[in-house]
């Protein structure tokens, strides 16, 4: 296991270093400068900042100036906020983004996995038909459209909650629900369909043959044979809501990352564009990586290349 | 003898959507108390129907049972609740599946697969639950048992996961055992092996044993009485050597002949013509008429009921009513049927050559 995960690592710094390569030359490429909107600057300023944070020197240059401090573990400093050290700004901001994206994963899945549970124990019936409108329904509807809504109802009509306003982890609730009608539908769809298929095997005929209650039949037997394909989709679903939802973080106005990803591109602000993607492209990495661990950990029957034996 | 399990006219309709298929109609049988009853006959005579309707192992939505008795112990096992049927399953009555590769959950250890039952019915604490399972593995000859408990079922091979699916079945000392084609799926020294281990386990736990398959060598080999299923219907009933000496029923002279011999004098190999019948609407008469060469009119228009044959064998054909005409079966079974004493061709020692 430690050879393995040791190996991935090493694959994970690999990928990493490709990422930023990448993402270093297609900024690069952006049209427009971290200066284009300041147009009270004369030219004289503009090329003693340019020379200052080194952006008249080759690219060739500022790639290698770059990547050197990457390696150092410094991401530099921002154009936008008064010379804020990159690290510290990101790290503020996916605060949020990590707060609504680990609340909207871990309560979707679980709905998910009740609600898909109970239609497969249940089949063809009205629990089937109520759980599968709320599966086509958290999949085809958006969640910004969930996001205003739920807004609308619980903050302006009820007032029970703030409308606009980060004030606390009780203005997290609202957009983590928005946000977890996705994982939601996702998790009911999978875990029904594979709960379906799993009480059709021949080693759910032989438990129920031990006289194994439907409880332990459910629970006990198939549930864990049925979790593999849904954490295969879970995996880059939770890093997606982990590092932010730029529409529903505008709605509840939240300080989030993704709000301020957008905004660094239409800024060029490249010290924070590479930032973020290099936090983005971790946090997916080590996310697929925990769902091979978890593979492995469900189904014995995967084995993980170089693991013990 | 004593009786273990009687089943009684036992009738069984599937709803599907092309209609209703009567997979079971009028099926009889008793098992004994230490015997072994081989249930054979083709893909979809209901064999295995029969023997999942015993433990109500059917899916509820689309069975319904429309007549006949189950009796166990003195009930009705198709009129009690599910709770008391869980009490049954596994306890009294336990089974072995056809495919030991899909039989075993693979995310268990096999451990905890045996444990189960005994957890269950037995009551036993985990520790003592632990010390009987790993000697049941050592009864079925696995070795190593205490180190295989901890292992999945992927590291085992095919002959050893039924070992260990039989394991499952005998924990509890089940009074019955139903085995539905347990070596069909396993390779022809495997399924010697595994034939030895059911017949010396059954004598060591004094068990009575429903085989289904539809393998007459296998038949041969460990069952006490056959019955042969057509149709949904059980067509003839008998002792291991009445069925195979004496058989009485067209379609079982059809089984016999289409068993390969290495004796054969034949170059090709005897096979029943035509299909199974239609159960979404099953013929009037005998079902197997349609295929057989020995049909008579009323084959065609009534069904057969069981005639005696002798106390212990019966067989649905009208070619046993006083006023059928007399037809010799095949050659190969007429052959057969001279070493049986009371068959009407037996020679015994007054007759042949000497």
């Amino acid at each position: 296991m430690a050879k393995y995960i040791t190996k991935r690592v090493v694959y994970m710094f690999i990928s990493l270093f490709l990422i930023a390569s990448l993402t270093f030359v297609l900024m690069k490429l952006l049209p427009g400068s971290p200066l284009a909107s300041a147009e009270k600057l004369s030219i004289e300023q503009r090329e003693v900042i340019y020379e200052k944070y080194g952006l008249n020197d080759p690219i060739p240059v500022q790639y290698i100036r770059y990547m050197g401090n990457l390696a150092k573990g410094d991401f530099g400093i921002s154009f936008q906020y008064k010379n804020a050290d990159v690290m510290t700004l990101i790290l503020k901001k996916l605060e949020y983004s990590v707060i609504l994206g680990a609340q909207a994963i871990v309560f979707g899945t679980v709905i998910g996995i009740v609600l898909g549970m109970i239609a497969a124990l249940k089949q063809n019936t009205i629990w089937d038909y109520g759980s599968t409108i709320i599966a086509i329904l958290g999949i085809s509807i958006p969640s910004f459209v969930f996001a205003v809504l739920l807004q609308f109802i619980f903050a302006v009509e009820l007032e029970w909650f703030d409308v606009g306003l980060w004030n606390g982890w009780k203005s997290s609730i609202l957009p983590s629900i928005a946000l977890a009608m996705g994982p939601i539908a996702i998790a009911a769809r999978f875990i029904r369909t594979e709960m379906i298929e799993v009480l059709g095997t021949d080693y759910i005929l032989l438990a129920k043959a031990k006289g194994a209650n439907w409880f332990e039949i459910a629970f006990k037997h198939a549930f864990r044979n049925a979790l593999i394909p849904l954490i295969t989709v879970l995996g880059p679903l939770a890093a997606g809501l982990l590092t932010g939802s730029l529409v529903v973080e505008q709605i509840f106005a939240i300080p989030g990352i993704g709000e301020q990803f957008v905004k660094s591109i239409n800024s060029n602000d490249y010290a924070i564009i590479m930032g973020t993607t290099m936090f983005f492209s971790v946090f997916l990495i080590v996310i697929i990586l925990i769902v091979d661990i978890l593979y492995g950990i469900i189904d014995p029957r995967i084995r993980l290349s170089g693991g013990s034996k | 003898m004593e009786k273990i399990i009687e089943v009684k006219d036992l009738e069984l309709s599937f709803h599907t959507f092309a209609g209703e298929v009567k997979a079971i109609r009028g099926v009889s049988f008793e098992v004994f108390k230490g015997e072994t009853l081989a249930i054979v006959g083709e893909s979809g005579s209901g064999k295995s129907v029969t023997t999942k309707s015993i433990m109500r192992l059917l899916p509820e939505s689309s069975t319904e049972f429309k007549n006949g008795q189950v009796l166990f112990g003195g009930r009705d096992l198709l009129k009690i609740s599910e709770r008391e049927m869980q009490k049954v399953r596994g306890k009294d009555i336990s089974m072995i599946f056809q495919d030991p590769m899909t039989s075993l959950n693979p995310t268990m250890k096999i451990g905890k697969q045996i444990m189960e039952p005994l957890l269950k019915h037995q009551k036993l604490n985990k520790s003592d639950a632990w010390k009987k399972s790993v000697e049941l593995l050592g009864l079925v000859g696995m070795p190593q048992p205490e180190m295989r408990m901890k292992q999945f079922p992927h590291q085992f091979s095919g002959g050893q996961r039924q070992r260990i699916v039989i394991a499952v079945a005998l924990a509890c000392n089940p009074k019955l055992l139903i085995a539905d084609e347990p070596t069909t799926a396993l390779d022809v020294t495997i399924q010697a092996q595994i034939l030895e281990l059911m017949k010396d386990l059954q004598k060591k736990i004094d068990t009575s044993i429903i085989f289904i398959t539809h393998d007459l060598g296998v038949v041969a080999n460990v069952a006490d009485r056959v019955a042969v299923m057509y149709g949904g219907q059980i067509v003839e009933v008998g002792t291991v050597d009445e069925i195979f000496y004496n058989p009485q029923h067209p379609y079982t002279w059809g089984l016999l002949s289409s068993m390969p011999s290495l004796d054969a004098t034949e170059d090709k190999l005897y096979a029943i013509p035509g299909t199974p019948p239609d159960l979404l609407a099953p013929p009037k008469g005998d079902a197997f008429a349609l295929r057989s060469e020995y049909a008579l009119k009323i084959d065609l228009e009534e069904m057969p009921p069981l005639f005696k044959v002798s106390e212990t064998h019966y067989a649905a054909t009208w070619l046993l009513h006083p006023d059928a005409p007399q037809v010799d079966p095949p050659a190969p079974v007429m052959e057969r049927m001279k070493s049986f004493p009371g068959s009407r061709y037996y020679e015994g020692n007054a007759g042949g050559a000497k």
